[in-house]
């Protein structure tokens, strides 16, 4: 049984989520895996994505790994990343698919035309580089991470929810955007924390180190 | 706010990373791990690695480096260089890459771009042009080159971003071959045709010599990326003193 699983569902990189984990919890056991009974087993879960949100879904579901996905978020420490923030929510304007539907709110495309700073320099789509992340409230997995320090984006699309209590982290482009959120046992961020030097490491340490005091369906085996 | 990005390039022949003059001229630059680790303690923002060699039997060569390199550095990694079909892409990214450059394929076939975007994602796609200034009076024209900016195509380079952009590439790295080498600062007129033009991030390469060379990039150039390669490669200055230089004339970077 793998401390770690990394969901393989074909979509991107994995080999740096996995390889930044290793990085800084050596003793650990992290499997890259599509098998729904391994995600099953493993100790905690992260749920990475790339790409187009319509493709994601429909490469997790090829694969059968919806009910593995569901049961652990509601069952293990789990952490989202980048699109697997935006699956966890109930649609997304990206070619109009419908999402896991874990929590109410929305994927929104940047409007590039309409992408201007303060300054009134144009604002490019994707939003891509390194940007601050205001945190919203405390939470284990922001431990020993300065408030507004800088992740790596890449993105065209953001959550957008009406549940304040749901947003960890706020990041502007222009305008405030949902760049993290968390409850009890998921913590889920748009921003690459394995892409993210050492403000990024830092966060999947807490994220191996991390004991949710709540867990909708408690402990499994 | 969005910071801009500095990104030191490694171009890599045969397993070591080179930098060459005008695209000729190789002098030895160093162990690619240890440079690319070296340039991340710095804070540099991503990294571009471009394999420059020539034979595609030792194309290969580059992925054992890339996958070095990704499980010691954590910062984006673009690497570019040879990408002909969508099974390069894929290679590549499995070897630790975030993004891939494609140059000289993408010219030939533009459905490359076109597939590849629609496979992987735009975010991981970067259109490469190597520009060259036309002669004649008016308003400035470039003419995009291929095969490591040997090969005239008769393209015009604005309207190629353009397209390139269309196909689904998420960024463009725009390279003045005119300037490329010469330490003379970037092609400011060109970086702004692009950056101005495109709705996707430009990032300007060719021609730094100096640490505000990078600064008037971004500031005059509009550009949202800068890449160098010899003026950090050889110790003369950091990336940490380039985003002070920055830092000192307003423009956001991440310290």
């Amino acid at each position: 049984m793998a401390d770690v699983a990394v969901i393989d569902y074909g979509m991107g990189n994995l080999r740096s989520v996995s390889k930044a984990i290793e990085h800084v919890a050596p003793g650990l056991t992290v499997c890259v895996t599509a098998d729904p009974a391994e995600v099953a087993r493993a100790g905690r879960v992260v749920f990475p994505g790339q790409g187009a949100m319509p493709d994601c879904m429909r490469e997790m579901d090829a694969r059968g790994l919806r009910a593995a996905v569901l049961d652990a978020a509601r069952s293990k420490p789990f952490l989202g990343i980048c699109i697997g923030l935006q699956m966890l929510f109930e649609r997304s304007d990206e070619g109009g698919v419908a999402g896991l539907g874990l929590f109410a709110g929305h994927v929104r495309k940047f409007a590039a035309d309409a992408m201007v700073d303060a300054a009134g320099a144009r604002l490019k789509v994707p939003h891509m580089g390194w940007n601050g992340v205001r945190q919203l409230q405390p939470h284990p997995l922001w431990a020993g991470i300065d408030d507004g320090a800088r992740f790596y984006f890449v993105h065209s699309y953001y959550v957008e929810t009406a549940d304040r209590a749901l947003v960890a982290g706020e990041t502007d482009y222009p305008h405030p955007f949902t760049c993290a959120i968390a409850r009890d046992n998921v913590f889920a961020a748009q921003f690459h924390p394995e892409k993210s030097a050492a403000a990024g490491l830092r966060l999947l340490a807490n994220f191996v180190g991390w004991q949710p005091r709540s867990m909708p369906l408690g402990e499994r085996k | 706010m969005l910071a801009k990005r500095i990104i030191p390039c490694l171009d890599v022949k045969a397993g070591r990373v080179v930098k060459g003059v005008n695209f000729v001229g190789l002098r030895d630059a160093g162990d690619p791990v240890e440079v690319a680790a070296r340039y991340d303690e710095q804070g540099a923002d991503e990294l571009t690695f471009l394999d420059i060699t020539a034979s595609s039997d030792e194309r290969d060569l580059i992925l054992p480096i890339i996958e070095a390199v990704a499980a010691q550095v954590f910062i984006p990694l673009t690497v570019g260089g040879g990408v002909r079909a969508v099974a390069d892409v894929r290679r590549l990214l499995n070897a630790g890459a975030d993004k891939v450059s494609i140059n000289t394929a993408a010219v030939q076939n533009p459905q490359l771009v076109a597939d590849a975007s629609a496979r992987y994602g735009a975010q991981c796609i970067v259109g490469a042009v190597d520009a060259r200034r036309m002669p004649g009076e008016g308003a400035p024209r470039w003419e995009v080159f291929t095969h490591g900016g040997r090969k005239p195509t008769g393209r015009d380079a604005s309207e190629w971003g353009l397209d390139l952009q269309r196909l689904g590439a998420g960024e463009i790295l725009l390279t003045s071959m005119d300037r490329d080498g010469t330490r003379i600062g970037f092609d400011l007129e060109l970086t702004r045709a692009f950056a101005d033009a495109l709705d996707i991030p430009v990032i300007a390469s060719g021609g730094v010599g100096t640490l505000e060379h990078l600064a008037d990039g971004i500031a005059l150039g509009h550009a949202d990326a800068v890449l160098a390669a010899s003026i950090f490669h050889y110790g003369e200055f950091t990336v940490q003193q380039a985003k002070q230089l920055m830092a000192s004339r307003g423009i956001e970077v991440r310290l």
